[in-house]
This record gives structure tokens, C-alpha cells and sequence, in this order.
């Protein structure tokens, strides 16, 4: 409750992942269980199974591992690489690096928050995109930049920001 | 051993020593705010150690960086003494700093070093202060995250000390911060209120849940017949909180400043701590006898309770059904007293005084009311008692000893030792070895299950009931040590006490901070000092006032009456 997190639909995940879903999250953990260090690569593949690592999947990570929940708690928000939050289908990264800051980056951020009605680190109801801040993805030549999925947008215009998202269902 | 050389003091310690722990050998303390040998707790987080090294280029955190040969340091030049003040001030421009406000103020830590170390203005204006989150879900302990410093002492002290592990830091950077398991509220969470965080807490991020108002306010209520118990513990640590040393036993002055803040009688936990020797001893001789469940483990510290209600819930029919001394003497307070003095149980106002936060949770659970009534009515730590008596300007150091009140106010050093690890086992095995061998045990002091060791062993053979197996576990990473031997089938005791602090209640989350192994000594001693040399008489059994109360009250040890206003059930809580 104290925790900044936002996890707007956390509450119904424990249903949305169907049975052989799970017993793909079981194999992971059955294949790692015994060997040290086991945490980060089981939600590593977990995450990349399941799109997200909600409070259930993280408790069967904590019961399979013999881990406490604590634990992987504290390195599911560590790492930026993990997240609690869905992501969407189309995963958006808008580059805010200063190159792209000082090229428009931030009205980029803007428009497509207006659009989608969603903030960075949320996803939109029918999960279908998902936004995200970087810092740099090493394209400032081409500033600024958003990537969705893995199409790279160089030079991105607000204007254009609806087109662009016409394009992926 | 390596020579070295601390601002001009040669020094000789062993390799792997750290510069911090070989200058506290010459006298010289450096300070810091996360280092905490007692917990063996050294993450090197906050940085306010630093000293130089052969005039190096960078400090170095002293409460990690090894000794080398030759090695010359200085803990105090003016280096050192800008970066310390550098630190400190970037610790305080994220830090609330409305100290006159706080309830550790005068006792904390980072206020201390600020002092100490000469901070007079922050330099480093912040302008994203860590949020006020102020977790006081629970009815034990309150959480602020914004004072906070992340010394990281409360989880180790959770984890590796309690074998909880709820308490984990989350996040990165800025919005790093200490939080339970999946950021819940303690109330949600599977902590046991322990309050081994609290005491371990530098700053005021940690406290107890004060209700030093609540008592007052029944003291000024004409209404109200306060009455008052003391657990066995606090009787060898009161004294400290007021500033006498530390293992003062005041018995005494305590009940003269009880009957000076008004309380209408003064009585004892410890009359209720003989009551749980005839009922759980009972209890134990009555399950060998018929085949029940097998080794029997005590039930008199809440924190353990709660802690066995999440994780061991398999073994709860091994919990003895015996409430806490504290519940025993709230149901009877408002039954037995009630009747005894003609009082309305309904104005009747029971206040504790424990050593423990977990016992707050423990008064306010649903079932502890076979009074009718909420048995007891508040609870009060060793803290918020000393803090009580300041309030009221009571010089406590030059009271006049008084005695307690009778009935419930009669004990015996049984009771007292309570307080101490293994204080309960050995209780009861003075009581159980009279009844069954009926005579008294070749020598009344059992002193295998004294001490601080984690777990400690010992048998006794009683009467026609022959070898009597017993274990003692203090700080339930310890107790998890006995329970998974019990779980796996290689434990073979008839009868284990367990202790959710280390030292027992003396250790207490309630009693003064901070805690080392040291004052858990002196304080259990004053403890066995009372029971050796003070009480005259030393067996439960032998209480005048309990033979009375099962005479015209109880009737027999699990009676009908014993069932219901004595005993008790617990849940599973689950994770």
C-alpha cells in the first residue's frame, strides 16, 4: 500500500493464466530449483511466459525456489527489467536522453498519454500497448525516437502519433 | 596479528579484523548508523564511518574495510570530519526533521550523530523528500518510511535473526525503501510484532504504538477501576529506562511509582506466571499420561504464537491451550478480582506492562474475552511505562520500595525467571518434578537451560514418569531449528519452551534500545537474583494465593472454569 507501484488490475490476474501456461512457469522453476542463484534467470523466463510477474506468480516463484517472498519481491523492483504491471501487446518506449529530451521527446510522451489514456508504467485496459521512459537507446542521430514492438520510429512527429498507431492490432 | 596505527595509537588485532572494531580497542569510537555487531549486521550502507587511509585517495567505510600491516589511519582529521558532515547532512535533507515531534527524540541515533559530529545547517536542500507513508495498521508498531535511513538493520534483524524475512528493501535509489513482502501493510503481512526491528531502529522509522493517553485517560475516568500488572521482565529493565544501570532490579520503586501515578491496585503478571506453571504443567503430565500430542511447546510469548499461526500451522496441536500470563490475569481480573472486591467487571480497567509489542496484538485478539469483556484493556511496553513516569516528573531513582497488592500480587521466583530464556521451562520442571516425585528436585536451579546459547538441551528424570527430553529456543530463527526437527520426525522432547526474542523477554521488542548480548545478561540476572535470593519461596506450587484461588474459585487445574477462562485456540493464519 505504501509501495509506489501502480498495480491496476493486479487484483484479477490470479485467474488470466490458463493451466498450461502455468505448468510452463513449473517447468522453469523445476529446472532451476536446485542450482544457486536461481532467482533472476527463473523470472527472467517467467516474465518472459507470462508478459509479468503479478503477486502470484511471484509467491509460486518464492514456494517453488524455497525462497521468501520478500526476496523476490525486493528483486522484481530492483530491476527495471522486471514489472508488476502488464505490458501490452505493443510495448512503447519513448526515448526521453537528452538528445531526444531537447528534440521533443517530452511532447511525444505527451500525445501518446492523451492517446492511449494510460501513464508511463501502465497499460492500456484491452492490453494492447503498454508505455514506458528510457533514457538513450543509442539512435541520437535520428532524434527523437520511440520504438514500438521492434520498429523504431526516427524523427517521431505528434502529429503523426494516431497513424502510427493505426498501424498495430 | 597486524599492527596498525589509529590517529597515533599503535594497535595490534587479528587479520580480518575492520579498522572500525580495532580503533573501538583503543578507545576510539567511530561513529555510525547501520553497523550493529550484535546483529552481526555490517552492509557498509550508510557511509558515515569513513576515515582515512594512508592518506588514500578515497575513504574508505571503516565498519568493513580490513586492517592491513602498517596500515595508518585517521578517523578524524578534516577530511574525514567534512565527509562525515557531508553525509550526514544528505541523510538529513531526506529526513523529516521535526525531531521535537518524534518518540525517539532524545534517544535517536542519527539525532545523536548530528550532534556529535557538529551538523548545523543542510546544505543540500531537497526538493523530493521519500513521501510520508505511515503504516499503523497494526496494533503494535508503526512504520515511517520517510525517516528512514535504509541501515538495513530491521531486516537483518527479521531475517537472519528471526527467521521472519518479511522486511525487504524494494526499489532503487530514490524510491529505495524498506517495506514488508509485496509492500503490504503489517496487519497483512506475516509479521509476528516482534518488535526486534523496533529496537534495532536507529531513527524513529520504527516504533512502538504508544497509548501512554489511553491510560491516562482511565486513570482520570472516576469511572474506571484501574488495576495494573507488571510482567516478570520488567521488573530488571525498568530501571535501566530510567537510567539506572542496566540489570537494576527495582521491584520496589516500580510498584511505588505505579501507586503514585494512581493505579487502584498494583499487581503482577508473575501471580498469573505461577498460575500458567499449574496449568501447563497439568497440561503436560495429562497429555503424557493419555498418549496426547507430544513434545508440548509454550505458549506464553505472542510473537512466537503469531509466528507458528503462519508457518508452522501443522504443529499447532503441540502448542500447549494455555493462555499468556498477561490474558490468564485480564480474564480473572475481571472475573475473580471482580467478585473478590465487589467491583462492576465493567469498570474494571486492566493495563499491562510488558516488555513486548507483539503483546499488544495478543490483548486485542477477538477471543481474548472469556471475561465478557475485553480481558485486557491496554498494553504498555517498558518504554512507553518509563516514558509515563516522566511525564508525571516522578524521581524514580529515590522511591521508597512498596509491595504489591493482594491478591493477584503474590509470587514466587518461579515466576520471575519468567523473564529470562528457559525461565519457564525450568518453572515448570521445579513443579512437575513435586507433583509426580512428590518431593522437591536435589537442587531447584536447573542451570543447562539458562544462558544464551540459541538452543539448549537438557533431561530430567521424574518420578514414575522417567526421562523428561526438554528443549529451549530463544529468537525464532533458533525456534525453526527445533521445529523442522520436529516436522522431519528427529526431535524425541516431551517438552520445548520457545521464546519468539533472543534472551528471552528481557530482549524484548518493548524493552530499552538498543539491545546487545551484554545487557541481556545483566538483565536476566537480575531476574535469577530475585528468584535466588529474594522470594522465599521458589516453586509455583507453593503460592499461597494460587492454592486460594483454585480453593474458592478454579476448583482443580483444568477444570471447567480453568477451560474457559484460561485456555485458548488458535488459527492458521497462512503466508
Amino acid at each position: 500500500m505504501h509501495h509506489e507501484v501502480n498495480v491496476p488490475v493486479s487484483k484479477t490476474i490470479s485467474d488470466e493464466f490458463t493451466p498450461d501456461i502455468l505448468v510452463k512457469v513449473d517447468e522453469v522453476i523445476e529446472r532451476f530449483k536446485s542450482k544457486q542463484g536461481a532467482l533472476i534467470p527463473v523470472l527472467e523466463e517467467v516474465q518472459t511466459i507470462t508478459g509479468y510477474l503479478p503477486e502470484s506468480l511471484q509467491r509460486r516463484v518464492a514456494f517453488g525456489l524455497n525462497l521468501p517472498l520478500s526476496q523476490v519481491y525486493g528483486v522484481v523492483t530492483f530491476y527495471s527489467f522486471f514489472t508488476m504491471v502488464p505490458r501490452g501487446k505493443h510495448q512503447i518506449k519513448v526515448c526521453l536522453g537528452t538528445a531526444c529530451h531537447v528534440r521533443g521527446g517530452q511532447q511525444i510522451e505527451n500525445e501518446l498519454e492523451e492517446k492511449l489514456h494510460i501513464c508511463p508504467g501502465e497499460c492500456t485496459n484491452d492490453r494492447k500497448f503498454s508505455l514506458e521512459i528510457v533514457r538513450c537507446l543509442g539512435a541520437c542521430g535520428v532524434a527523437p525516437v520511440m520504438v514500438i514492438g521492434n520498429d523504431i520510429h526516427k524523427q517521431a512527429n505528434p502529429t503523426k502519433i494516431g497513424t502510427i498507431l493505426k498501424k498495430y492490432n | 596479528m597486524i599492527t596498525l596505527t589509529i590517529d597515533n595509537q599503535k594497535v595490534q588485532v587479528p587479520k580480518g579484523t575492520t579498522i572500525l572494531e580495532a580503533a573501538k580497542k583503543v578507545g576510539i569510537n567511530i561513529p555510525t548508523l547501520c553497523a550493529m555487531p550484535e546483529i552481526h549486521h555490517t552492509p557498509g550502507a550508510c557511509r558515515v564511518c569513513v576515515v582515512e587511509i594512508d592518506r588514500g585517495r578515497a575513504l574508505v567505510a571503516s565498519c568493513v574495510y580490513p586492517v592491513a600491516e602498517g596500515m595508518k589511519v585517521n578517523t578524524i582529521n578534516e577530511r574525514v570530519r567534512k565527509a562525515q558532515k557531508a553525509i550526514v547532512e544528505f541523510l538529513l535533507s531526506d529526513h523529516p526533521r521535526d525531531c521535537n515531534l518524534c518518540q525517539k527524540s532524545g534517544r535517536c541515533e542519527l539525532q545523536k550523530v548530528a550532534e556529535r559530529i557538529g551538523v548545523r545547517e543542510i546544505r543540500v536542500p531537497c526538493t523530493d523528500f521519500t513521501e510520508r507513508s505511515i503504516d499503523d495498521s497494526s496494533p503494535s508498531l508503526i512504520r515511517d518510511s520517510s525517516k528512514c535511513i535504509n541501515c538495513l538493520r530491521c531486516v537483518t534483524a527479521c531475517s537472519d535473526i528471526q527467521g521472519v524475512h518479511l522486511l525487504t528493501p524494494s526499489d532503487r535509489g530514490f524510491e529505495s525503501r524498506v517495506v514488508p513482502a509485496m509492500g503490504k501493510d503489517l496487519m497483512d503481512s506475516a509479521c509476528t510484532f516482534c518488535g526486534q526491528c523496533a529496537v534495532v531502529c536507529p531513527t524513529g522509522a520504527i516504533i512502538e504504538k504508544d497509548e501512554v493517553d489511553k491510560v491516562l485517560k482511565a486513570l482520570e475516568d472516576p469511572t474506571k477501576h484501574v488495576v495494573v500488572q507488571e510482567a516478570p521482565a520488567i521488573r530488571g529493565t525498568l530501571g535501566e529506562e530510567l537510567g539506572l544501570p542496566v540489570g537494576t532490579l527495582v521491584t520496589g520503586k516500580m510498584i511505588a511509582a505505579l501507586r503514585k501515578l494512581g493505579f487502584d491496585k498494583v499487581f503482577d503478571t508473575n501471580f498469573t506466571a505461577d498460575l500458567t506453571i499449574i496449568e501447563e504443567g497439568h497440561e503436560l503430565l495429562h497429555r503424557a499420561k493419555t498418549g496426547g500430542k507430544l513434545p508440548m511447546i509454550t505458549s506464553c510469548s505472542p510473537g512466537w504464537i503469531k509466528f507458528i499461526e503462519h508457518f508452522y500451522p501443522q504443529l499447532l496441536p503441540n502448542l500447549s491451550t494455555c493462555k499468556s500470563p498477561q490474558q490468564m490475569f485480564g480474564a480473572l481480573a475481571k472475573t475473580y478480582y471482580a467478585s473478590l472486591a465487589g467491583i462492576d467487571p465493567k469498570s474494571i480497567f486492566v493495563v499491562s506492562i510488558m516488555p513486548c509489542t507483539a503483546k499488544k496484538f495478543e490483548a486485542s485478539r477477538p477471543e481474548m474475552n472469556s471475561s465478557g469483556y475485553q480481558d485486557v484493556d491496554v498494553v504498555l511496553t517498558t518504554r512507553e511505562l518509563g516514558r509515563l513516569i516522566r511525564l508525571a516528573g516522578i524521581d524514580f531513582a529515590n522511591l521508597e520500595p512498596e509491595d504489591f497488592d493482594a491478591p493477584m500480587g503474590q509470587y514466587t521466583g518461579a515466576a520471575t525467571i519468567f523473564g529470562a530464556t528457559g525461565g519457564v521451562m525450568e518453572a515448570a520442571l521445579r513443579t512437575v518434578y513435586a507433583v509426580v516425585a512428590k518431593k522437591n528436585l536435589p537442587s531447584l536451579d536447573i542451570t543447562p537451560v539458562r544462558g544464551l546459547d540459541g538452543v539448549k538441551e537438557a533431561s530430567v528424570v521424574v518420578g514414575e514418569l522417567g526421562e523428561v527430553r526438554v528443549a529451549v529456543a530463544h529468537g525464532l530463527s533458533n525456534a525453526r531449528k527445533v521445529l523442522d526437527k520436529i516436522v522431519d520426525g528427529t526431535a524425541n522432547y516431551h517438552f520445548i519452551e520457545i521464546m519468539c526474542c533472543p534472551g528471552g523477554c528481557v530482549g524484548g521488542g518493548g524493552q530499552p534500545c538498543p539491545p546487545s548480548d551484554e545487557k541481556r545478561k545483566l538483565r536476566a540476572q537480575a531476574l535469577y537474583t530475585d528468584d535466588a535470593n529474594v522470594q522465599k519461596l521458589r516453586q509455583s506450587h507453593e503460592n499461597p494465593a494460587i492454592t486460594d484461588l483454585y480453593k474458592n474459585f478454579l476448583k482443580e487445574p483444568l477444570g471447567e472454569k480453568s477451560h474457559h477462562l484460561l485456555h485458548t485456540h488458535y488459527v492458521n493464519r497462512g503466508l
